[in-house]
């Protein structure tokens, strides 16, 4: 089957998913990204790499830390970017997702960075360059409705190795709103690629996709059970909108029940790791006292986060 | 040219330590380019007695060929554990050729701060410049063709060894 993420090399030609994307070419992204970390300590925090590239970061949905983070790393790497808030420009005045893309390349775009609240977005944009044969045209998806949202599997997945140097014999808690989480999916998908152990999908049954188990995760629905053991654990944010929705009785039944706590943690290995995409609801899925205490590593992961983004950025470009 | 004459890299180390001593400051700080010029200074600063660890460097984000070649599938992580600024530096290689990786990393140290001087040193300049780059320290001249390449090897024993490789 035609994988449109990679060139007939078999390298990465956009980043739409984790989904179908090899070990190599994950571990690839990694190791490269070890490398720009150091980048970010110098007095020039820059490199040469991408001068003269143009990146685009196409928001058609609000998020400020993602498109902050991309922004440095493209900056990072000497890129120019350049920031459109879609939602209020064009699109406002009915212009299409592709005619706005085909404009774009037209003032010579090199690299898109797609957030969009419809799931396959960023597919159709690559599906696009593709047959308007604009192949040296990158699309990189920063987050598409509930599908995927890969680099921030790979952010996760760098600081999961940074911590627990291997993936082999690791238990890993993912907890919270499952089923709107595209973070969940490109974290599955990366943990099974990669080989984790155990990956424990820990929800109540209505904030689980359906179809869950055939992702290779144990189903939970008790916070207790699904964290004793465990190296790492992801907290997932649960939505504003989920909290006054009809799938929760509420917020605080809900922090009751699956908000991360101290005693709740104590039965996790020693050596866990809390992990968490951000923003937090501190009070509702995860205690003060777990995000600032020691094992948190929910920082740390904003700055990996930057350094996997110049490597794909990086990688991308090079492609 | 068969294996047997090329020369042996290990003394051509302990020559080049002893070019550079004379002009050698109590500040001099080695830098190493990866992964010939890294075994390399790591010898330099065993031979001259230098206490400072060396500078670490791998080009592959300065490289001027990115754009035809994309990036090295293995990059090596470039440290500087010393201030650059101010110090005299001395850049290490293996094999000086088109100077183009020289040119570089010497915008890659700038990054880190300004030296007081930058210079050259390597155990082969097999000719073949592109650049106005010249070595102040080196061992060996040898005239190389265009599909040759000559390769600095550590063997098991961590023995510096020259190898002669033919390109298609």
């Amino acid at each position: 089957m035609h994988n449109p993420q990679l060139n007939s090399n078999g390298e990465l030609n956009h980043l739409l998913s984790i989904d179908g994307l090899p070990r190599e070419v994950l571990t690839h992204i990694l190791d490269t990204a070890s490398n720009f970390l150091e980048v970010s300590d110098r007095d020039v925090k820059k490199v040469p790499l991408l001068r003269g590239k143009s990146v685009f970061n196409l928001f058609f949905e609000n998020s400020t830390r993602t498109r902050t983070t991309f922004e440095i790393a493209a900056k990072r790497l000497s890129a120019d970017v350049i920031n459109l808030d879609v939602s209020r420009s064009s699109t406002a005045k009915g212009e299409t997702l592709l005619d706005t893309v085909d404009n774009l390349v037209a003032m010579h775009a090199d690299m898109f960075v797609v957030r969009h609240a419809s799931s396959g977005a960023p597919y159709l944009i690559a599906d696009h360059l593709h047959r308007v044969g604009r192949n040296d045209v990158h699309v990189v998806n920063a987050g598409d409705g509930r599908h995927a949202h890969p680099t921030q599997g790979l952010l996760d997945m760098y600081t999961i190795r940074h911590y627990k140097k291997d993936f082999t014999n690791l238990r890993v808690a993912i907890v919270g709103d499952i089923l709107h989480s595209r973070v969940a999916r490109s974290d599955i998908h990366a943990l099974s690629t990669l080989g984790a152990a155990e990956v424990r999908a820990v929800a109540p049954k209505t904030l689980l996709p359906s179809a869950v188990e055939k992702m290779g995760v144990r189903v939970c629905h008790d916070l207790a059970e699904g964290v004793r053991d465990c190296d790492v654990i992801i907290m997932l944010r649960l939505q504003n909108e989920r909290m006054n929705g009809t799938l929760l009785p509420s917020a605080g039944e809900y922090s009751k029940c699956y908000g991360l706590t101290p005693k709740i943690l104590a039965l996790a290995r020693p050596d866990a790791i809390v992990m968490h995409p951000g923003p937090m609801n501190r009070g509702v899925e995860i205690d003060s006292e777990v995000a600032d205490g020691p094992q948190a590593v929910i920082l740390p992961q904003v700055t990996f986060g930057i350094a996997v983004r110049m490597a794909v950025l990086s990688i991308l470009a090079g492609n | 040219m068969p294996l047997s004459e090329l020369p042996d890299a290990e003394a051509q180390c302990a020559q080049l330590a002893e070019l550079i001593r004379p002009q050698l400051s109590p500040d001099t700080a080695l830098v190493g380019i990866h992964s010939g010029g890294v075994w390399v200074a790591r010898r330099l600063r065993e031979l001259l007695g230098l206490s400072d660890e060396i500078g670490l460097i791998d080009v592959s984000f300065y490289r001027d060929d990115f754009g035809e070649k994309g990036l090295h599938p293995q990059i090596k992580p470039t440290s500087i554990p010393f201030d650059v600024e101010g110090r005299p530096l001395i850049l290490v290689d293996d094999v000086l050729y088109t100077g183009r990786t020289t040119r570089a990393a010497i915008n890659e140290l700038f990054d880190y701060g300004r030296p007081a001087s930058i210079r050259l040193a390597v155990l082969a300049d097999r000719g073949g410049r592109e650049l106005p780059i010249c070595a102040d320290y080196c061992t060996w001249q040898i005239d190389l063709g265009k599909h040759e390449e000559l390769v600095l090897e550590a063997d098991a024993s961590a023995h510096l060894q020259w190898r002669l490789a033919q390109h298609a």
